[in-house]
Parts: C-alpha cells; structure tokens; sequence
C-alpha cells in the first residue's frame, strides 16, 4: 500500500458569518455530527435555514480527536443497521461531497485474546454475514498475514487466538471530513457559527423556541444537540437528564514511519487499537479513564497500559518515539449504545451517547438526525436509540462490539 | 495521574484505586413501589456536572475500603474525601463541596 499525495487544499472553505436572529433550525455542536446533519438537511429534505453553533472552533473537539477507525461490525440487528448505512454513504462520501477525505478501506481486525473473546467473535461475524455485514472469523495464521507486525507467539500475556476482519472497514483523514462537510453545508446557505457557546435554551411551555448564546439570544424553529461529551451540560439547561456519564479518552500518535502497518487492528481484551495514518504516523488509542471528567485529559498511567499491550502485541513498535498525547471527552451510556432521537421537550433532539466510537456514524447519523428533526418523527434506523429504551428496558447492549471497554 | 487522600492509608497515587461513580445513591426503600421511570432513574441515570461532583472510591491496591470523595470533573483538583456509607443521600454534616 503505497502513500497517498496529498491533494491541492481549496482556497476557500466556508463562509465565517456573525448569527442571524432567527432560524429554522439551530444545531448546538460543530463537530462531525453537527456538520453532516446539516448537511443531510440542506441535501436530503431542502432545510437551508440553519446554523451550526460551535463554542470553540469547527470540528476541534472529539472530531480532532479521535483515531479514525471506521466499521460496522456490530452485534444487534438495530446496530448493524445504522453503522452499515453510516459504512455505506462513507463509502460514497468523497464524490457525493467532492472532497478527497483519504478514505481507506484497509480492513479491521478485532483480536481474541480469550476463550470468550473467540466465543463471541464468531457470535458476532455470523450475526454480521445476516445483517449483510462482511465479516470473517481468521485464525492467529491469517491474522499474521493480514499483518505481518503482529506477534502471534505464545511468549505475550495474552496470545492472539483469532479475530474478526471486515474488509470494508478502513480510516478516514477526520479533519478533512469535516471541513468536507462544512464546505458542502456553507455552500448549501448553512450558517456556521465558530465561538458561539450556548448558556441556555428559551421555551415556550414545553416547546423549545431558541437558544441563548454568548453572542445574543437566537430565535430557532428546531433545536438539535450535537455536543458529544457535553451533552449533559446542555440538557440539564434544558430541564431534562440523559443517562450518559463523561470521560475522557486519549490517544497518541508515534512520530513519522515509514507504511509497515497495512490494516486496522483492535484489541478489546488488552485495551489497544492502531493504525498508521498516510503520512506515517502510528495512531493508537487506549481504553477511558475510568472517573467522571471533562478536563480533556486523562491519566499518564492509562496510556502507560496500553502501550505495554502495543509493545508485546507489535514488538517493533518497542523502539517508536510518542510524539502526542491529548484526550477527547466521550460520552457513554450504559449499554454502549447511542441516543438519536426526540426529547422530552417539543422541538428539541438529541445526538449522543456514542462514547468511543462516534466518528464512524457521522454520515449515519448525520443522516438519521436530519430526518428526525426534518420530520418531528425518528428515521427507522434512529428509532430504535431512543432516550426511552432506558425506561422500557429495550437497550441494545453494545459492550461486546464497542472495542474500548468502558 | 493525580493523588488521592485515602481516609485510612493517606496520600497515594490515582492507579492503586477504583472508581465508584456517583456518591449517595441510595438503593430504594421500596423497589416494587417505584414506577418504570423511576425505577430506570435509579438504574441508569447519574449526575454528570462539569464542576465539583462527590463519587465513590475504593483503595483496591491499598485498605480495599470505599469512602468518598468531592472532585472537580473539570479540573480533576479533589477539595476532600470523608467515610460514609452509601446509603447516606448526601454527604455527613461538615463537609462542604
């Protein structure tokens, strides 16, 4: 697999506009939910009447964050559903936004360590070939040869058993996806507002009627809440609970190598998941740490952990230098699934919940949300993540697939 | 990596201890009398502030005691720790948050 250049960056990506009073449509978070429901709105039902609110800058919260890992290969029917649409329109992506976003489908392993990890992956890849989902069981052999980097020797803490591959499953340039979406939305006449941190919510009754910023109260038919982490924050200015707890998780990345890992490979059970990025760089993640936190940061010990996983599971990254730390903040449930859908208050949705793996479902969700707030009414694919399966006990326990435990 | 005060081992680093999540979380008095909603409240939902939260810890590496602790989530600074049992709804007399 060979680098791929870098192509010419356009001279111009979105417009900058100060917020206007009033709009059908205001999303709190521009991040790569916020960005692609907006985007799925303007495209897919001809709502332009939008602003995208974002306290810091586009996309520099978990969006800038993450380590890129895009798959579908989850367990639950309801699940393989949503994170398959969300592989297909990726796989689409580049030429439906006219954007080069380095989509590259190199393939996922997901180890097993454990004679229950082996149990479940081969649960999981036959409840993904009846989803449509592709999905192999591979022994330790193909393993090493699907990467040749990995240790496969019985002299490791935990010895690779097998694993699960999806082929069509890949990284993605997340930046690039981001401004990819921004540019479209911009063009489309979406508002994108950097540095506009909401305070509060106004309300008629039950009904949301806008939405009050550190730049003036802005009037908004529909309020959606895309904000990741901080969801919380928000809805308990807007007088409801969501069953999410924040922490943070971190990732690094190495200094620049030359390409020597060819495919995606994740491990639940030692807590490691790595790519090597097009230009070079090994991109890792650990599991969350494990208290509530919003710092943006997480513990030195954590990353210690999962660097001796890396080390024994790759014996040449021994001599790799870190280049960088840093944290998102994720916000997880209790049955690692997501929340898309209505809230309790009229007019008012929510997009959250995805914990670690929130990249992969941005064009998915993007899409799911757009229909939910253009319809008053969740898309079928959505309509299974609502904030009420936690009161009829319907969840879609996720543990299994979700890769970082937490 | 930060430090924690155990109420019985003293000053220790993060990693030789647990997390219990959300402190005072009393299981219910009578269970069956709760409705679905409340009963899914004391199921899956906890506070979740940006700012001074009081959660559960447990020196696992150490006493193996739990006790609690007022934390900012933001900062991550621990302003104290005290005993108490987690049936208490809130925190002994004397502690400030």
């Amino acid at each position: 697999m060979g680098q791929r250049e870098l192509p010419e960056h356009p001279s111009f990506l979105w417009h900058n506009p100060d917020p206007k009073p009033s709009y059908d449509v205001v999303i709190v978070g521009g991040g790569g939910h916020g960005l692609a429901t907006a985007y799925y709105l303007a495209k897919n039902h001809g709502i332009t009447n939008v602003a995208v609110l974002e306290r810091g800058w586009l996309a520099g919260g978990n969006m800038a964050r993450n380590t890129t890992i895009i798959r579908s290969n989850y367990l639950w029917d309801e699940s393989a559903a949503i994170y398959e649409h969300s592989l297909k329109l990726w796989e689409g992506l580049e030429e439906d936004l006219g954007y080069d976003i380095f989509f590259s489908q190199r393939g996922v392993l997901n180890l097993a360590h454990t004679l229950q990890d082996v149990r479940d992956s081969v649960r999981r890849v036959e409840a993904n070939r009846l989803n449509g989902v592709d999905a192999e069981w591979v022994t330790p052999e193909q393993v090493k040869e699907l990467c040749p980097i990995i240790n496969i020797g019985q002299d490791i803490r935990y010895p690779v058993m097998g694993g699960t591959y999806q082929p069509r499953a890949g990284i993605a340039k997340h930046d690039w996806v981001a401004w990819a979406y921004a540019r479209r939305a911009s063009e489309l006449g979406v508002d994108l507002i950097q540095n506009c941190e909401v305070t509060g919510f106004t309300m008629d009754g039950d009904r949301v009627t806008g939405v009050r910023t550190n730049r003036g109260d802005i009037k908004a038919g529909r309020v959606a809440l895309a904000a990741a982490g901080h969801t919380s924050t928000l809805t308990e200015m807007a007088g409801f609970r969501v069953p999410i707890q924040s922490h943070p998780l971190q990732a690094l990345v190495s200094e620049l190598h030359e390409i020597i890992h060819p495919t995606v490979v994740m491990s639940n059970h030692v807590h490691v998941y790595v790519s090597q990025a097009h230009k070079g760089e090994l991109v890792m993640g650990a599991g969350v740490d494990t208290y509530n936190g919003y710092g943006q940061r997480g513990s030195f010990h954590v990353i210690e952990h999962q660097m001796s996983a890396a080390v024994e599971l790759f014996p040449a990254f021994a001599r790799a230098h870190l280049l960088r730390t840093w944290g998102g903040i994720v916000d997880v449930t209790l049955d690692a699934s997501p929340i898309v859908g209505l809230t309790p208050v009229e007019g008012m949705y929510i997009d959250c919940g995805w914990g670690t793996g929130g990249f992969k479902a941005v064009p998915g969700a993007g899409f799911a949300l757009a229909h939910t707030i253009a319809h008053d009414e969740p898309h079928d694919l959505n309509r299974p993540f609502a904030l009420d399966r936690f009161v009829t006990g319907a969840l879609i326990d996720e543990h299994g697939a979700a890769a970082v435990a937490h | 990596m930060f430090y924690i005060d155990c109420p019985h081992c003293g000053r220790r680093p993060e990693d030789e201890f647990a997390y219990g999540g959300q402190a005072h979380v009393a299981y219910p008095a009578d269970p069956s009398a709760l409705s679905d909603q409340e009963w899914a409240q004391y199921l899956f939902y906890r506070d979740n502030p940006k700012g001074s939260y009081r959660e559960r810890w447990v020196h696992s590496a150490g006493c193996r005691k739990w006790f609690n602790a007022v934390r900012d989530t933001h900062t991550y600074e621990i302003s104290s720790t005290y005993l108490g049992a987690p049936e208490l709804t809130d925190a002994p007399e004397g502690v400030t948050t």
